[in-house]
């Protein structure tokens, strides 16, 4: 018996491990330093439909335990991904969760049809909490009805189950999660960033050149566990729970919290094999516990 | 190959007000393929500073298995580093990106190497092997001011070396491009590192002539994942940006622009 797998609409994981959207690329780095088939699945980045600059530089900034971004969405577009992201991914034997994103609701309807084709893509995340775009991203993230009808579109052109990753950018995440179930999604993914600005010590102007930008790392981890908490507690579906994972003992956190499988994101970037290590890591830490499959943790801070 | 390392810190001196100088040793010294390739390392083991310093590499010691860097201690993850000592283990990821091409200049040739403040370490190895291949290397270094110029004699050694500071309290007054004009030598190639608008006057004054700049952008991953170092390239037809990390940081001149 494996007992770190999980079952979830569309996604047979060898383990719960993941790494977050926007934060492993298309997977190309990453491959030259492990075998991404050791992955439970992996969350690429961001596609939109035409090809995306991003915002101007600098980009990134260091906060207290953790870090502001405002990419800006920079990806090579559908044609570009279809054509030379995924079938490279496809030499690994793990599942690929293509993150959809758009300015309205066509974008995201077309690129949700063809990348959902795609053999190895088993799920569709759905972008609708980027905080670092003009249009789009955010907006379809913070109004219930809005997110309601954004997924029940894309839902009738995939190919496959739609997660919809949440924004922690709102007065009632629930509100968002419950209207998400309601329009079709199969599962949530939840938290992308906060938003946040950091100030140049010398000139007091914003350090990132888009002024504000998406916080991330273990700084927002509380936030995100009381979230998955307060959502996994008002919906059917599975959640896939981020924010600022570095260890095994936070992948527990996020299952306790309620949430299926865990992504980990910007500690891919301090540790390029955070994901790999902790995998290694959790049967000892289930031993430890107590527990013989991983699933008998997820949703035990409630129970 | 990259790999992730934990070097052990060998010695560590401040050789200038607030440059520091640090020897490492460890495996990863024996991956370095050109000069002006950098070092990620993690400045502590906790993510109180999360993200890694991007540190040139300024010379290598192949035989000891060591490595320099030199780096200025002005913000907090690098002040941290400052407080290192002998003994102490680092993880540094590396050796990443794309260095100067040596092979670029021909025995007996000679090439101006051109350093602005905390650029000017990665020229160091660079001078180090195009004078051991047999080309003449001339060497214009600019600082802010005479407390802060650092490994003067060491490229002294190489060749001929001219320093320029902006406040004049040492060597000619005022930028490298000072020194640029003044020097009439005839010269195969360039290669530069320095600070946005020192390299793009550098490039401006040598137009036409056959040169490498290095360039420096915040960075996340450092390995071509995260798209935050990008810069824009000057070809109309493909106005992609290029990463600073993982395509660069040396770009032929005139491909980034500036």
């Amino acid at each position: 018996m494996n007992r770190l797998s999980v079952q979830l609409p569309g996604l047979q994981l060898k383990n719960p491990i993941m790494p977050a959207s926007g934060c492993f690329g298309f997977g190309k780095e990453y491959g030259k330093l492990y075998n991404l088939s050791k992955l439970g699945a992996i969350m690429i980045k961001a596609a939109t439909l035409e090809t995306r600059l991003g915002n101007p530089t600098p980009r990134v900034a260091e906060t207290s335990s953790g870090m502001l971004n405002a990419i800006g969405l920079q990806n090579p577009g559908l044609q570009g991904v279809m054509e030379n992201e995924l079938p490279w991914l496809e030499q690994f034997d793990v599942p690929i969760i293509a993150n959809v994103a758009g300015t309205e609701t066509a974008d995201y309807v077309e690129v949700a049809k063809v990348i959902s084709t795609a053999p190895n893509v088993h799920a569709l995340e759905l972008n609708i909490s980027c905080p670092n775009v003009k249009e789009g991203g955010i907006t379809f993230g913070t109004d219930p009805e809005i997110a309601k009808q954004l997924t029940a579109a894309v839902k009738e052109v995939s190919a496959v189950p739609v997660y919809v990753k949440l924004s922690p950018n709102v007065t009632d995440v629930s509100a968002i999660a419950k209207a998400v179930e309601e329009g079709g999604a199969d599962g949530i993914t939840m938290i992308n960033t906060l938003l946040g600005m950091r100030l140049d010590e010398k000139t007091g102007k914003p350090v990132i050149a888009n002024k504000t930008g998406g916080l991330s790392g273990p700084a927002v981890k509380p936030v995100a566990i009381k979230m998955v908490y307060e959502v996994s507690q008002v919906v059917d579906i599975p959640i896939i729970g981020m924010g600022g994972v570095t260890n095994v003992q936070d992948v527990i956190d996020f299952l306790s919290a309620g949430a299926s499988a865990v992504a980990v994101g910007t500690a891919n970037f301090v540790d390029p094999f955070v994901c790999p290590t902790i995998i290694d890591q959790l049967p000892e830490k289930l031993d430890e516990l107590g527990v013989n499959h991983i699933s008998e943790l997820v949703g035990r801070s409630h129970r | 190959m990259i790999m992730q390392d934990e070097m052990v810190l060998t010695s560590q001196q401040e050789i200038a007000h607030h440059i520091y100088e640090m020897k490492l040793t460890g495996k990863l010294v024996g991956e370095i393929t050109s000069p002006g390739q950098f070092v990620h390392i993690r400045v502590s083991d906790t993510y109180d500073f999360p993200l890694r310093r991007p540190i040139s590499i300024a010379s290598i010691d192949e035989d000891a298995n060591e490595m320099t860097i030199l780096y200025r201690a002005e913000g907090n993850g690098t002040k941290q580093l400052a407080r290192k000592k002998e003994g102490d283990v680092l993880n540094v990821l590396g050796p990443l990106g794309n260095g100067f091409p040596v092979e670029e200049t021909k025995e007996g040739e000679t090439a101006i190497l051109i350093g602005g403040g905390i650029g000017v370490p990665p020229l160091y190895e660079l001078s180090k092997q195009l004078t051991a291949k047999g080309v003449t290397c001339i060497h214009i270094l600019g600082f802010q001011s005479a407390e802060v110029v650092f490994y003067e004699e060491q490229f002294k050694a190489l060749g001929e070396t001219y320093i320029a500071t902006v406040d004049g309290s040492k060597g000619t007054a005022g930028f490298v491009t000072t020194v640029m004009e003044k020097i009439n030598q005839d010269f195969s190639t360039y290669y530069s590192c320095g600070p946005m608008p020192m390299l793009k006057a550098v490039q401006a004054m040598y137009a036409g002539k056959k040169g490498f700049l290095s360039f420096e952008e915040r960075m996340g991953c450092g390995i071509g994942a995260c798209f935050a170092c990008v810069c824009e390239t000057t070809e109309e037809t493909d106005k992609s940006y290029i990463k600073v990390c993982s395509d660069g940081p040396v770009f032929p001149a005139g491909v980034v622009s500036i």
